[in-house]
């Protein structure tokens, strides 16, 4: 794939082998690392245009974050053509978002064909924590980088190969800040919050929750040992996102998870109305 | 935020233009950037000198125009001024507004040479 693809050095790495592909440009790769990592970042184009000496004024307004958005566009297109819902789950870290993920998947797996990118800055534990669940997991690492791109995502698609009709996690990097304004072509970015943290991180950090369709609240089995005032945090919530939906639950005892696995559903569902024939005959569909 | 990774993306933009507007030199970039786009002015500032540096744009002016942040209240039903997402109406005081401008980030024109 990777028809628009800028690939040169970098600190990214993702696991796995999708770089058997030729690329027509110039390209480093370095295969130091167990997994055999994939390296990019950058690619200067180096253009030069002789004869021109004169300074002038160029129009040419484009959005900063235009190349990250054709990315972006490329991915969407794929999950729907290959009607895989794909959520983008975000949050600071220490929110939970692995736990909630590892319980979803053990819970979910029998039921929908599933599928995990993990981005992380190091290490490919939390890729391995989801390996344990016997669910197909790829990590990214962003080296110094503070978020996920459209780029990377695109990339792990070919190594991860989501089947048709499943569902896909993208658990960004632990960041409530960054990764509001990369859009990866999900169908949905999940904010978690944990009760541990302060009720009111949706007005501190208002462009992630404005970027989320859904907040999840969670560790709530700790509510009676915390000031946690929930009512407040919805409120700050709603304020940044009039329309966010909020679900509490405890990814520890279990308590609301079925209210998430219902909400997985039923966007799972929105997803197939353009395919009738994933939904019969694939045995992924209860 | 990651002033880094948008200055990266500039500069990608300006050298892909270099063939198609026949140039070789960037004197001085002019961005549009919202209020509400979450852009630390000055560390954009910062990162832009840091990733031009021995580029096309190398010494490069950077002009940023900022953009107010202007959001649709519904119980109004008219457009009014917000410096910050979660701001209230400030005629109504209420919550239900729809933001409508302050969240460009967009490369507005180029002097190049």
């Amino acid at each position: 794939m990777c028809t628009v693809c800028g690939c040169g050095e970098g600190e990214t790495k993702i696991e796995g082998h999708a770089h058997e592909h030729d690329h027509d440009h110039p390209h480093h790769h370095d295969h130091d690392h167990e997994h055999g990592h994939h390296h990019y970042g950058e690619g200067p184009a180096h253009a030069h245009a002789p004869g021109m000496s004169q300074s002038r004024m160029v129009q040419i307004e484009q959005n900063i974050l235009g190349k990250n958005n054709e990315y972006a566009a490329a991915n969407r297109r794929f999950f729907s053509d290959h009607g895989i819902l794909a959520l983008n789950l975000v949050s600071s870290p220490g929110s939970g978002k692995t736990a909630l993920l590892t319980r979803t998947l053990d819970d979910l797996k029998g039921e929908l064909a599933l599928s995990v990118i993990e981005g992380d800055q190091q290490t490919a534990n939390d890729a391995e924590r989801i390996r344990a669940t016997g669910v197909n997991a790829l990590q990214i690492n962003t080296g110094k980088g503070c978020h996920l791109d459209g780029h990377m995502v695109g990339h792990a698609m070919q190594s991860l190969e989501p089947a048709d009709g499943s569902v896909l996690f993208i658990e960004n990097v632990g960041n409530l800040v960054c990764p509001a304004a990369f859009d990866l072509g999900e169908a949905h970015k999940v904010a978690i919050l944990s009760v541990t943290e302060g009720e009111d991180k949706p007005i501190k950090y208002p462009d992630m929750f404005h970027a989320s369709d859904l907040m999840i609240l969670n560790k709530t089995d700790l509510l009676p040992y915390l000031e946690f005032d929930v009512a407040k945090c919805i409120e700050y919530a709603r304020r940044v996102n009039p329309g966010i939906r909020i679900l509490q639950l405890s990814a520890k005892s279990g308590e609301g998870m079925e209210s998430w696995y219902q909400w997985i559903r039923a966007t799972r569902q929105i997803v197939m109305i353009d395919h009738p024939e994933l939904l019969t005959g694939s045995g992924i569909c209860a | 935020m990651h002033e880094l990774s948008l200055c990266e993306s500039i500069l990608q933009v300006l050298e892909q233009n270099a063939q198609s507007q026949g140039y070789s030199q960037v004197k001085a970039v002019w961005l549009e950037i919202g209020q509400l786009s979450g852009v630390e002015l000055e560390a954009m500032r910062f990162g832009f000198e840091v990733v031009t540096r021995g580029s096309l744009a190398d010494g490069a002016r950077l002009e940023i125009v900022e953009l107010p942040g202007q959001a649709w209240c519904m119980k109004c039903a008219k457009t009014v001024q917000v410096k910050q997402r979660f701001d209230e109406c400030p005629d109504c005081g209420s919550y239900q507004l729809q933001v409508t401008g302050g969240e460009e980030m967009r490369i507005k024109e180029l002097e190049v040479d």
